[in-house]
């Protein structure tokens, strides 16, 4: 185990009373498959269907059911393995995970435990402080559980098995990470990869993507102290904060004298604290072996390379490809490939013009009003075409900076070509150096006390500039303007 | 009307095709066995107006001239097949009012050749035993007595209702599954003859699991050639049963009567175990003889780790019935005793539901795949398995066509006899039969003798995988110079 492979970062580091603490975090995502079929049944598995009515005999649990494998979902895994760089393994078992539930028919889930699918890889996250790697464990398959209901009964449980025997997929990151900034740019990234490849949405909301955190704390240089296991943390702000709230709790425990006992935790983000689900009786062994009702998943290297060769480009690839081919900066290349969709939409503002200025457009500009209106990509008022026109009516001078706001801002509220409200709105600025002398010319006689404090002190111009955009409606061409004022004034 | 229940299925099949009776009457004839055999206990729900009814499409099919294989043949299916609309129970109390929505698979071939539906047949619970006494509707008693005997005797199990009602032309054949023994033993203790074809030959889709990695189907009928008849209909692939063979399936009919000259029969120095009756070694030799006198080459063999078979079976079987059978929990369908919590509602269900066997056994189950005790167990019975496999392929890479060996260790034994305080004694009722399923391999039990008490006694003969074909030639040599076994005395009538 690599224990000591990073140095402790002292930005990063928790003040105790007895001095500074490490936290040492490791994630086990579970994401849900997208697939139209559950893992081992043809079942639907769409999101919200009436309670059980995405159920199948093999669901149920009925006897004489048997489970067999959707070739989908495996593709999805080799896709997902490839996509995190990691050993993809042509032989894995599916194991059975036994213990009773109510929400679990079999009485027990289908999992992969010695032998998973997918084993080691990386994950490259970049965090204020710089590029971490995060090593990847292992990725398998299993079966998510389905629903215990507890508030539609003065007496009884009531059990939706929609989502029991969905395919999910669990991520297991090694100890890598030492902060919550770090776990949480790590589950963002994890998310922007799945997402990229198609294999999971990532939608944190229905529960397609859910967290269960590894949290122990150190005094820098030591051994890994005993960690606990905070469940289903269901939402990147909570992971955060489950962390925070955690490692506290257990330096609170050490620096009192205290033991930490490895046990399961729940984080309650009402009262923002973690609390123990362990329950005395309850030490499962779930007596894993393998199913003896499916043959070992079997592939051979030309099933990987086919899924290989139509990988889609990923995120780490397409940042360098923008930084390469757009010269755009690391911080701006990052922005514009967290989303494939926001990337394709760059793209289509940046092909053929300035890369550079539609990146500043797309950032600043159109990101800045979709935040604003909790809007994404997907649902923008603004084509990628129309903001390449408002990109090229300021490369070509005809409206100015300020006024492409102005515009931008017409666009998106009431829609229309902006070629075509340029025009309809005199918003087209003014070029022509006689009117615009006629104004500086207007200005310079109005205010003879201002022209004697301009030539002591040139950096007054800006007044003029600003008085003489004010005579013009904002249309006149700043640099024209600054050319008249100079000449005419005499600095 | 009874003598149509004297028919074999081929001269039944004969019989309808030439329009000497119809499915109706072969159907009735033995619905009115069955009326009459309530003391054998060989169903534990027959569907008259089912039988009727499917009897009669037959019949429409045979006047259109569009008859299947199978059309018109009445059977009886042992209870852990779904069948559709039929209460389903494997013989126990906590599916006790099971009606599936659903056909199992290997049933449904048979249906689909023709075949007309009898009833359920009784069976140990969860086909975990070797006499079906287990079974929550009782013991089934076994058709044959001793020579000048009443004592009730057990026809085997865990197919022992199967058995036992072909034994007594209570149906034409029957469906049974064979987990350690299941279909073979009842079988030479019915003077039957019963087949459990290569792990994947048949679906599993449908039967109530015991041991996943163990159980198959397999028929059960009163000669080699009805087996072989019923097995082509009963095997093939099955995309909802990912351990099921894609694989063709052969004419078994015409291996039936086909020459074993120069076939190599092994015989297996390790099945002489210790203790084994005079009476048993001496059916051995002479089933031996046999094959020998219809041109088969005998050969002596050794398959070392034949004593560890038994064991080794007992862990595995015990392991996945532990969890095969978790899903019984009350939850969502068979029986459910209400308790305070979660936890005491699924004990007091399966604690009320599950017999003293399945209870035993479930429990020997979860131990051997606990924690701290898997690598002891489980794992190591793993690796047993695979050795015993590799017995078996190294005696057939030296050319052996086939393995003769008795199919159990005694005749049929008394009701009650080893059902007492020492299970272990009933477990030993297995020591022949369960290396093949260990191995995956076919075997076949064939009456080839009489005990000196006049009880049927079975030989085994175990094939190549997939070798089906030879077992029914070599299952024939044995059926012809040994001769049919009718039980004379119908006692029970």
């Amino acid at each position: 185990m690599n224990m000591h492979s990073r140095p402790a970062d002292p930005k990063k580091l928790i003040k105790g009373a007895t001095g500074d603490w490490e936290v040492v975090i490791g994630m086990e995502i579970h994401a849900q498959v997208t697939s139209n079929s559950k893992l081992f049944s043809g079942s639907s598995t769409e999101f919200g269907g009436e309670p059980n009515s995405h159920v199948s005999l093999v669901d149920a649990a009925m006897p004489g059911m048997l489970p067999v494998i959707n070739a989908e979902c495996v593709k999805q895994a080799v896709r997902t393995g490839l996509g995190l760089k990691a050993q993809i393994n042509n032989r894995s078992v599916f194991d059975r995970k036994n213990y009773f539930y109510p929400d679990l028919p079999q009485g027990y889930q289908i999992s992969q435990y010695k032998s998973p699918i997918v084993g080691e890889g990386v994950v490259l996250v970049d965090t204020a402080d710089g590029q971490i790697e995060v090593g990847i464990e292992r990725l398998h398959l299993e079966q998510d559980a389905g629903k215990s209901i507890h508030d539609q009964h003065p007496t009884l449980s009531l059990v939706d098995l929609n989502r029991s025997g969905v395919a999910l997929m669990e991520i297991v990151s090694k100890p890598d990470l030492r902060s919550s900034e770090e776990a949480k740019a790590y589950v963002t990234k994890l998310r922007t990869i799945l997402r990229y490849l198609g294999t999971c949405d990532g939608d944190m909301e229905k529960g397609s993507l859910r967290a269960d955190v590894n949290v122990s704390v150190r005094k820098p240089g030591d051994d890994f102290g005993t960690r606990c296991e905070i469940k289903n943390v269901n939402s990147i702000r909570f992971i955060g904060q489950a962390i925070e709230t955690e490692a506290r709790r257990q330096i609170g425990i050490l620096e009192d004298g205290g033991r930490i006992d490895q046990e399961t935790r729940l984080f309650d983000p009402n009262r923002g604290e973690t609390r123990s689900m362990r329950s005395k009786e309850e030490a499962h062994d779930y007596r894993y072996f393998p199913d003896p009702d499916l043959l070992p998943l079997e592939f051979d290297d030309a099933f990987v390379a086919e899924l290989k060769a139509h990988l889609p480009e990923l995120p780490d690839e397409k940042k360098a490809r923008f930084v390469a081919d757009y010269g755009l900066s690391a911080y701006d290349a990052d922005v514009l490939v967290a989303e494939k969709e926001t990337a394709a939409y760059y793209e289509e503002v940046a092909k053929g013009r300035d890369a550079k200025a539609a990146a500043n457009f797309v950032i600043n500009e159109l990101f800045g009003r979709l935040n604003k209106e909790g809007k994404d990509i997907g649902s923008s008022p603004v084509s990628a075409a129309q903001i390449g026109a408002i990109v090229d009516l300021i490369a070509d001078g005809t409206i100015s900076g300020k006024i492409a706001k102005d515009l931008f801002e017409i666009v998106f509220t009431e829609g229309g070509d902006p070629r075509v409200l340029v025009e309809e709105r005199g918003m087209r600025q003014v070029t022509d150096t006689g009117a615009i002398e006629a104004a500086v010319d207007a200005i310079i006689a109005a205010n003879p006390d201002k022209v004697a404090q301009v030539q002591a002190k040139p950096t007054m111009l800006g007044w003029f500039v600003g008085q003489v955009m004010k005579q013009t409606g904002g249309k006149a061409n700043p640099q024209a303007v600054n050319d008249l004022l100079k000449g005419k004034l005499g600095i | 009307m009874t003598d149509l229940t004297r028919l074999s299925l081929t001269a039944a099949r004969e019989g309808l095709a030439e329009g000497h009776f119809t499915a109706t009457e072969l159907t009735q004839a033995y619905l009115g066995a069955i009326e009459t055999a309530g003391a054998l206990n060989a169903y534990v729900l027959a569907t008259p107006e089912k039988a009727l009814a499917m009897a009669k499409a037959s019949d429409a099919r045979y006047a259109k001239g569009e008859a299947g294989p199978l059309d018109g043949l009445p059977l009886g299916v042992k209870d852990n097949y779904a069948v559709e609309g039929v209460r389903t129970t494997a013989g126990s109390n906590i599916l006790k009012n099971f009606v599936p929505p659903y056909e199992s698979t290997v049933t449904s071939r048979l249906w689909g050749d023709g075949a007309v539906l009898l009833g359920k047949l009784n069976q140990d619970e969860f086909a975990m035993g070797s006499s079906t006494e287990s079974s929550a509707f009782g013991p089934t008693v076994n058709p044959w007595r001793r020579a000048g005997s009443t004592q009730p005797l057990v026809p085997g199990g865990s197919s022992g209702g199967s058995a036992a009602a072909v034994a007594a032309h209570l149906c034409a054949g029957a469906a049974g599954t064979d987990t350690g023994g299941s279909i073979r033993q009842p079988a030479a203790f019915t003077g039957t003859v019963g087949i459990k074809p290569t792990y994947g030959r048949c679906s599993r889709w449908g039967i109530v699991a015991y041991a996943s990695s163990l159980d198959q189907a397999g028929p059960i009928a009163r000669s080699v050639n009805d087996a072989a008849l019923l097995l082509r209909s009963m095997a093939g692939h099955d995309p909802k049963d990912s351990t099921s063979v894609d694989r063709a399936v052969p004419d078994y009919e015409a291996a039936v009567g086909a020459s074993v000259k120069g076939k190599r029969i092994g015989i297996p120095r390790e099945y002489r175990v210790d203790g084994m009756s005079p009476e048993i070694v001496a059916l051995w030799d002479k089933g031996a003889d046999m094959l020998r006198s219809a041109g088969a080459e005998i050969v002596d063999i050794s398959l070392p780790h034949t004593k560890y078979a038994l064991p080794s079976y007992y862990i595995v079987a015990l392991a996945e019935a532990s969890s095969n059978l978790a899903r019984y929990d009350g939850v969502r369908y068979g029986e459910r005793v209400p308790g305070r919590d979660i936890v005491e509602m699924y004990e007091k269900t399966r604690a009320s539901g599950f017999g003293a066997e399945v209870r035993r056994r479930i429990m020997i189950g979860t131990y051997v795949l606990s924690a701290g005790y898997y690598d002891a167990y489980y794992l190591k019975a793993q690796k047993v398995r695979t050795l015993i496999k590799r017995d078996f392929e190294t005696v057939f890479a030296d050319g052996i066509d086939a393995v003769l060996a008795p199919a159990t260790p005694s005749p049929a034994f008394g009701i009650g006899e080893k059902s007492g305080a020492d299970p272990v004694a009933m477990y030993l009722e297995d020591v022949f039969t369960v290396t093949l399923n260990m191995a995956g391999l076919p075997g076949i039990a064939v009456p080839a003798g009489r005990s000196a008490e006049g009880l049927p006694l079975g030989l085994q003969l175990i094939g190549r995988p997939f070798g089906e074909e030879a077992l029914f030639s070599l299952g024939q040599v044995i059926e012809e110079a040994a001769g049919r076994f009718e039980v004379s005395d119908r006692w029970w009538e």
